[in-house]
């Protein structure tokens, strides 16, 4: 009876010192309030990949022994992409190109284009952009939180988002054709036009077509890291043509490079907050209102997917996936592939409120991190957008900072 | 804001109770520069008398639970370290002492110490072999079995590199002033590589720098410097300035430049005081490096940190057989900041700290064992300063001289 009792105490003391304990540890988080972390429902195999993808992609950093340089940006992908959120002006990418009339004249790939690395490894030189350069864009890494939703939306939903808006005629956005790499094997479901080219939907001015591409390349241009899809490292043309670094090619194999794709395709959606604030249900309504929505389209919906979370989902990223003309404050005359240098995609909104956490505690907005607030970055808008911009410039201050603190929600 | 006012109840009754019941301890009667020596397994051999040499070392474990942000990995025991100590007294003037370590089990193992001292003089001892610069108080007094803590102060070892082992020579020696005892290292090593850029923490990192070549050659034919300065007074301890600097970098090989040659100044103060019964140990340190242009802004030219560390006995009493067991209370607090510096884009601070606390109880069977829990707060700002991921955790362990 009395080991009863001892027993009964000693549980019980070891109970509430664990409560007391945990108590003393750091809180997790509202899910809402972070951006990094598993879409729900991923199988238990599924979840094995993740973490793998997760580990390369945040944890990985390169060094010149591991395939790092000869040229590079940065160092490894949480370096630009922390916490899965928006990037940091520091390490913004620099992107050139030589145009006219806001078209391509030459991609300067045997000039170190289409993108500078400012960085190089012990015994190598830096790149420096070339004199023929006259179009040179900074662009700061966007979050890719959401991403594999975005993938899996069906060209032809972003095609008839194309003809509707002609229709509409309050906004024309249009698709940007691009060539498909050797590697890549395009889905059943995406189209091609004429000459063989598929529709991108990646990058500021969407020149990629997948996740699988756009991390190749990152790989290559921002990290200067082959792959079994890409072997061959940036160069600093303007030194000679044999400034490669001594690590045996391909740097990384392909399994390290699904690993981070597959990681990125089931990275969560953005979840919104404060939903039911009455500020933030005006804002949203005034958003709609003013025709942000036009561009900036709530809601979309995936097509069939390999993946069974990503299949059929409605989801509200605030994009229509499409290039628009945004006027001259934000054409750099840079041009990627065959857009107009004023053209750049519509960036989803999701996630933009959580963008200071991943920011260093402040908004860098646009493509170039040049707006450091919301209504900042509302009035840079010009082309296709002005007049939304007027609209919104004709709000009262209250009306404005519904708007904001909408935007501040997703 | 609630956490912080139940930190500092807790900070606030360790040391109320300190007030109260305060058993006294010793200040070293060794000064730092010989804490290589102060090893109880040289003084029994040399009590016995029956022979030259000594075997020893000592052997660390612990526990570890922390969670960060809400996301733990639940409970785990760490090996820390078995260490063994090889002494010898080869002659009345000449010694050897060797330090073999085996971190994690097997996965590191160094050999960290393996030097030879003439002692032409008390005031001039030649040094030759793996030593141990004297870089601030941790590097040549790191043995588990003498902290109190579990985890090895950060500036220690993130922003110092300890521990550090180089080949290298020079001497030392110590000199009496007045009630003082002054003494001094002044040794030439190889020094640090590449690695203090060329590293996989994505910072400038002396740490990183250390490399086992280093051991065969130097990387650039040219030596460091380390030296310090200490003043110690037995009635309250012992205050210290050390240096080290060299050229880090690879900048020549095979008679081809490579690159100009970059270097790196480390200044460090340390302190070791008795204050009636509490003992105050710390160090703080300032790194300055040169780093090529072409890393970028995420390696910093300048790091600093430091660590404060009190310890104050609470009580001594005997359990059982064990006699006059000490209980001390502990408290740390330390911060690093791996990159002073300002963003060139937007003129904004850079962050990359960390800063942490450390409360903790230590019971002491002797000088050479104790026990001890930890419970450990650090506060992580990343490069950009993003909001700080915070980790807090419990820690149980043991250190033991054998």
């Amino acid at each position: 009876m009395q080991g009863r009792i001892w027993q009964h105490f000693l549980n019980i003391l070891l109970l509430s010192g664990l409560a007391a304990c945990q108590s003393f540890l750091p809180d997790l988080p509202e899910e809402n309030e972070l951006l990094d972390g598993p879409e729900e429902g991923l199988s238990t195999e599924e979840q094995g990949i993740f973490l793998a993808g997760d580990i390369a992609f945040n944890d990985e950093i390169f060094t010149p022994a591991t395939g790092l340089g000869p040229i590079f940006v940065a160092s490894s992908c949480a370096s630009c992409h922390v916490g899965d959120g928006k990037g940091h002006p520091t390490n913004a990418l620099t992107r050139f190109s030589q145009t006219a009339s806001n078209e391509i004249v030459n991609r300067l790939l045997d000039k170190g284009g289409p993108q500078l690395q400012h960085r190089s490894i012990p015994g190598f030189t830096a790149e420096q952009i070339p004199p023929e350069a006259n179009g040179v864009s900074k662009v700061v890494a966007p979050a890719v939180t959401g991403l594999g939703f975005l993938a899996a939306i069906p060209d032809q939903t972003i095609l008839d988002l194309v003809v509707q808006q002609r229709d509409e005629g309050i906004v024309s956005g249009e698709v940007q054709w691009v060539d498909v790499p050797g590697y890549l094997k395009p889905e059943p479901w995406q189209i091609t036009n004429s000459e063989a080219q598929y529709i991108g939907r990646f990058g500021k001015k969407s020149a990629a077509i997948s996740i699988l591409q756009q991390v190749v390349g990152a790989y290559k241009q921002d990290m200067g890291v082959t792959t079994d899809f890409d072997t061959e490292d940036p160069i600093n043309f303007s030194l000679s043509a044999n400034q490669i670094d001594p690590t045996i090619d391909p740097e990384i194999p392909a399994s390290t490079v699904n690993g981070v794709v597959f990681y990125i395709r089931t990275l969560k959606r953005p979840l919104p907050r404060n939903q039911d604030e009455p500020s933030v249900i005006a804002g949203k309504s005034l958003f709609s209102q003013i025709q942000c929505s036009s561009c900036h389209l709530p809601v979309l919906k995936t097509g069939l997917s390999d993946i069974s979370i990503l299949s059929e989902q409605e989801f509200y990223p605030y994009t229509d996936m499409l290039l628009h003309d945004m006027g001259p404050e934000l054409d750099d005359g840079h041009v990627d592939g065959n857009e107009l240098s004023f053209e750049w995609r519509t960036p989803p909104l999701w996630g933009l409120g959580l963008a200071p956490d991943s920011q260093g505690g402040q908004f860098f907005l646009m493509h170039d991190g040049r707006a450091t607030s919301i209504e900042e970055a509302i009035l840079l808008h010009g082309g296709e957008s002005e007049s939304m911009k007027e609209s919104f410039e004709a709000l009262d201050r209250d009306k404005k900072n519904q708007i904001i603190e909408f935007l501040e929600s997703l | 804001m609630l956490r912080f006012g139940r930190l500092a109840i807790l900070a606030g009754a360790l040391f109320l109770i300190v007030a109260n019941w305060s058993y006294g301890q010793d200040v070293d009667s060794v000064a730092n520069k010989d804490a290589i020596f102060a090893r109880p397994f040289i003084f029994q051999g040399n009590v016995s008398k029956q022979t030259t040499t000594a075997i020893g070392g000592y052997l660390e474990g612990n526990t570890n639970y922390f969670v960060t942000n809400g996301v733990g990995d639940g409970f785990s025991m760490e090996m820390r370290r078995f260490n063994i100590f090889l002494y010898s007294s080869i002659s009345d003037r000449i010694r050897f002492l060797s330090e073999l370590e085996f971190e994690h089990g097997t996965e590191e193992i160094a050999l960290e110490t393996a030097l030879l001292d003439f002692e032409l003089h008390p005031s001039f001892i030649l040094r030759a072999g793996v030593i141990l610069p004297p870089i601030g108080y941790f590097n040549q007094n790191h043995d588990g079995p003498k902290w109190e803590f579990i985890d090895r102060p950060l500036v220690s070892t993130t922003i110092l590199p300890a521990t550090l082992s180089e080949i290298g020579f020079g001497f030392h020696g110590n000199v009496p002033v007045k009630t003082l005892t002054v003494t001094y290292e002044v040794y030439l090593t190889n020094g640090l590589n590449d690695n203090v850029v060329a590293n996989e923490i994505n910072r400038t990192s002396l740490t990183s720098g250390k490399g086992g070549a280093l051991f065969e050659e130097d990387n650039n034919g040219s030596p460091s410097l380390s030296s310090r300065i200490g003043f110690k007074s037995r009635k309250y301890g012992e205050l210290g300035f050390s240096y080290y600097g060299g050229v880090y970098n690879t900048f020549k090989s095979d008679g081809l430049n490579l690159d100009v040659k970059r270097g790196l100044n480390v200044l460090a103060i340390d302190v070791n005081f008795q204050v009636s019964r509490l003992r105050i140990i710390g160090e703080t340190a300032w790194i300055n490096a040169d780093i090529p242009q072409s890393f970028g802004q995420q390696f910093g030219s300048e790091q600093w940190g430091f660590h404060l560390d009190l310890i104050y006995p609470l009580s001594t009493f005997n359990l059982f057989s064990l006699e006059r067991i000490t209980l001390n209370g502990n408290f740390r607090i330390e911060r690093v900041d791996y990159n002073i510096d300002n963003f060139n884009e937007t003129g904004t601070k850079i962050f990359d700290e960390v800063t942490a606390i450390v409360p903790g109880l230590s019971l002491r069977f002797s000088r050479s064992t104790l026990i001890r829990a930890n419970y450990r707060y650090h506060w992580e700002r990343d490069f950009f300063g993003n909001p700080a991921s915070k980790t807090g955790g419990f820690q149980f362990g043991f250190a033991s001289y054998f």
